[in-house]
């Protein structure tokens, strides 16, 4: 079962709380047993700039990046994000994308566009792509901040892993005041990936 | 079964750190080198400390060495310049205790402003360096260099680089090793380094290499991997990861975990049996020359990048020809660069000085962001603490236009190495205006406590420096503190300081929005009063929008405010410098806010 190496890319915006995720997704790996590998972006470009983390699992795992070409799933927690890191998808792998919006600088000062249709064009390019609505769902479960953890659960669901594994993670990971938003968040964003 | 856990390569570096017996760390933060020191302060037998800059840290580290505790000093690339005066000495002195010296490069540039390799400091100071490639290898390296640095009597550097600092692998957790303090005992000839002395002891120190060179030779962190042996690598670090992961059993390899000295007689071997042998090293060609000058057909540079980061994909193409099919959308993609925080108070004091249209000598730290547009407000920026001498420089050159020209330097690059130009701006005389960022953290690493701060590392009350007093005794005698929330006052502040004839400093006291400490505001709304100026863009908030114009006297109310300003609740935090951009008070500030 351990076999093959599997590469996931979280990809965002610094201050989204890519880290948190890639941190329990980390967590329930290594539970489990898999060798696991990490890559985490620290300094510079957490300050609103585009981020990435890799996690990479398997029996035995060399690199701790992915590389262009090799992701079987990225998860994308802003559309331009999403299409941005579209070349390190393998064909055939599946973008989990969440709806929202953040304008880079270049687009405030108005010195490039916010290009529209990304979702349209993914889709049009042959991407097994899935749709999240990830604010809403974290303001539903009480919090905007929620949203890297209803992003988690919709990745979950796409794995072949306990449920169980996921929320013993998420008990050790998050501050114990916020379990039960988290657990409110994941189950929110699990449950919209069914089937 | 045998414990373990996912760490950091920093924090393994920590852990080894910890079971290696290390009682004593002094470091300066630098990405990607900080989270080993920031790890290293949740164990208690260890007393671990942020010195103002690295040469105090590695000072204070030789210093505890040579009493007879282990010691550990930790920075990035860049910071081993500033240490490289106690470090080549160091080298001569030996120490009594162990003394290991963490270097974390960053190929690619992720946060740095160089490339360099710091593998050239290992030569020219003639100390020995050990490369780990992962976590588990950051934990046992840690532990190997202080044995080590007390068999040889040699301070050890342990380089790392921002994929080996920055990515977490399963790591063994081990018991600390109690180790007793070693006795200090006077000794003339070892540690004071006059001209007679340090004869003797350059003697030794190329004794100590060449028997570091065979040790080189037979320890087990250099090591053979023979696979199919028509490809040979010659690999340290991350490198390693990336070779193995491009080629599998497609190559063989030769793994270094010492990088300096090299072991001549085993990569002679290696060469020998491999046909075609790579140096898969990225940033210089150490390892590659090193191999020429043995006489060993190898290749590197030649197919292989100087520039950047490598990867698996980057030497699948340059080894094997072979690249991955991969998609791009055809639709232009804007940059995401990093900006300025909605609420920094590094934002307004920019956008004050754009106002005075003045050069600015910039450093590093958050506020090089200001650099960027929409502020663009930075016409220098090389090293810590340059800002304030090369500003001294600059109105040495040109006099008649000191009054248009301004340093900009936070509070910890001030504590660093900034407060040495200030003096030189007093003592010779130039009419330089220095601005003192004073945001109570060293931001851009992520947090940590200075001197200025009145927190040490472990977060406990200390003595804190006095800025404004510090900078009247090296003789400023016009220091002026003002609130960059307050554009006015602070345009005013500025204005009058660089009309007079005399050094002055201007600190802009505010602390960072994302402190613990400092409560957000309640966002700010954009009222019936938007004129959609768009003047409140000017300052670069990402909290704020403009949205698009559609048709006049549209039916919907959403449509009516097309063109106008917008604020993202999620990422305002009411510091209420928009609403003083605004002329028509369109930026409203509920209850409770700043006016
Ligand atoms: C010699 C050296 N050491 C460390 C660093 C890493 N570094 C970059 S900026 C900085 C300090 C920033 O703090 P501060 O001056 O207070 O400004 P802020 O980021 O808070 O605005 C550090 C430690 C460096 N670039 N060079």
């Amino acid at each position: 079962m351990m076999g093959e190496t599997k590469n996931i890319m979280i990809v965002g915006v610094g201050g989204q709380g890519t880290l948190l995720a890639s941190k329990i997704l980390g967590a329930v790996l290594l539970a489990q047993g898999y060798d696991v590998k990490v890559s985490e972006v620290h300094g510079m470009s957490q300050r609103g700039g585009s981020v990435v983390t890799y996690v990479r699992y398997g029996e035995d795992v060399a690199s701790p990046l992915v590389d262009t070409g090799e992701a079987d799933v990225v998860l994308a927690f802003e559309q331009l994000e999403a299409a941005r890191w579209l070349p390190s998808l393998k064909p055939g792998a599946r973008l989990i994308a969440n709806t929202q919006r953040m304008n880079p600088m270049p687009v405030i000062t108005g010195a490039a566009e916010y290009p529209t249709g990304i979702f349209d064009a993914l889709r049009g390019a042959g991407v097994a792509l899935m749709v999240v609505d990830a604010l809403s769902l974290a303001l539903q479960a009480g919090s905007a901040k929620a949203v890297n953890v209803v992003l988690l659960g919709a990745l979950a669901r796409q794995m072949d892993l306990p449920e169980a594994a996921w929320q013993a993670a998420l008990r050790k990971t998050v501050k114990s005041q916020f379990v039960e938003l988290n657990q409110k968040a994941f189950a929110l964003g699990y449950d919209i990936s069914k089937g | 079964m045998s414990k373990k856990d996912l760490l950091l390569g920093n924090e393994a570096v920590a852990r080894g750190l910890w079971e290696a017996g290390c009682r004593f760390v002094s470091s300066y933060p630098g990405t990607p080198s900080t989270e080993i020191t920031e790890s290293v302060a949740e164990y208690a037998e260890i007393d671990a400390e942020w010195a103002p800059n690295e040469k105090v840290a590695l000072e204070a580290a030789l210093g505890a060495a040579i009493a007879g505790v282990r010691s550990f000093c930790g920075m990035k690339h860049v910071g081993l310049n500033v240490a490289a005066d106690p470090l080549f000495t160091a080298s001569y002195t030996g120490v009594n205790a162990g003394l290991v010296i963490a270097v974390a490069d960053d190929p690619g540039m992720h946060s740095s402003q160089n490339e360099q390799d710091s593998r050239h400091y290992a030569r020219a100071a003639k100390l020995p360096m050990l490369e780990p490639s992962d976590s588990e290898e950051c934990r046992a390296f840690a532990k190997l260099a202080y044995t080590l640095s007390e068999e040889y009597d040699t301070p050890v550097l342990l380089r790392l680089s921002t994929r080996v600092s920055h990515s977490r692998s399963i790591t063994a957790l081990e018991q600390r090793g109690e180790i007793a303090v070693r006795a200090y005992e006077k000794n003339l000839r070892k540690y004071v380094m006059m001209p007679a002395m340090a004869r003797e002891r350059h003697v030794l120190v190329e004794e100590r290499t060449e028997k570091l060179r065979a040790w080189a030779e037979s320890c087990d962190v250099n090591r053979a991997e023979y696979h199919d042996t028509s490809i040979g690598v010659i690999c340290a670090g991350i490198n390693y990861q990336y070779a193995k992961e491009a080629l599998g059993s497609k190559a063989s390899y030769y793994k270094l975990g010492c990088v300096y000295p090299l072991p001549e007689q085993a990569l002679r071997d290696f060469c020998a049996v491999c046909k075609t042998v790579y140096v898969a090293e990225d940033l210089d060609d150490c390892i590659e020359l090193h191999c020429r000058a043995l006489g060993l057909n190898v290749r590197g540079k030649d197919v292989l990048p100087r520039l950047g980061e490598f990867s698996q994909g980057l030497l699948r193409k340059a080894i094997l020809g072979e690249t991955l099919p991969a998609r791009a959308l055809d639709l232009p993609l804007p940059a995401r660069p990093p900006v300025l925080c909605p609420g920094c108070p590094h934002r307004s004091l920019f956008y004050v000085l754009k106002k005075l249209g003045v050069f600015v000598s910039g450093d590093i730290g958050c506020y090089t962001l200001g650099a960027l547009q929409p502020l663009g407000m930075m016409d220098t920026c090389v090293c810590m603490g340059a800002s304030v001498s090369a500003l001294h420089g600059r109105n040495k050159a040109l006099p008649e236009q000191a009054g248009k020209a301004v340093a900009v330097i936070g509070d910890s690059t001030f504590a660093h190495s900034g407060v040495t130009g200030l003096m030189n701006i007093a003592y010779n005389r130039s009419s330089s205006v220095v601005v003192i960022l004073d945001n109570s953290i060293t931001g851009m690493t992520g947090h940590q406590q200075n001197p200025t701060t009145g927190r040490t590392l472990q977060g406990d009350v200390t003595a804190a420096v006095d800025l404004e007093a510090l900078c009247s005794a090296v003789g400023v005698q016009d220091v002026r503190v003002v609130d960059p929330y307050d554009m006015q006052a602070t345009e005013a502040a500025l204005r009058s300081a660089l009309a007079k004839d005399a050094p002055a400093v201007v600190i802009s006291r505010r602390p960072c929005v994302l402190l613990k400490e400092v409560k957000p505001k309640p966002p700010l709304r954009v009222n019936a009063a938007c004129a959609g100026c768009k003047q409140c863009m000017r300052i670069g908030c990402p909290a704020i929008t403009i949205t698009e114009k559609t048709e006049p006297g549209a039916a919907s109310i959403a449509a009516r405010s097309k063109g106008k300003a917008q604020i993202d609740v999620t990422q305002c935090i009411g510091c209420g410098v928009c609403g003083q951009m605004c002329k028509f008070g369109a930026m409203e500030q509920p209850e409770g806010g700043r006016g």
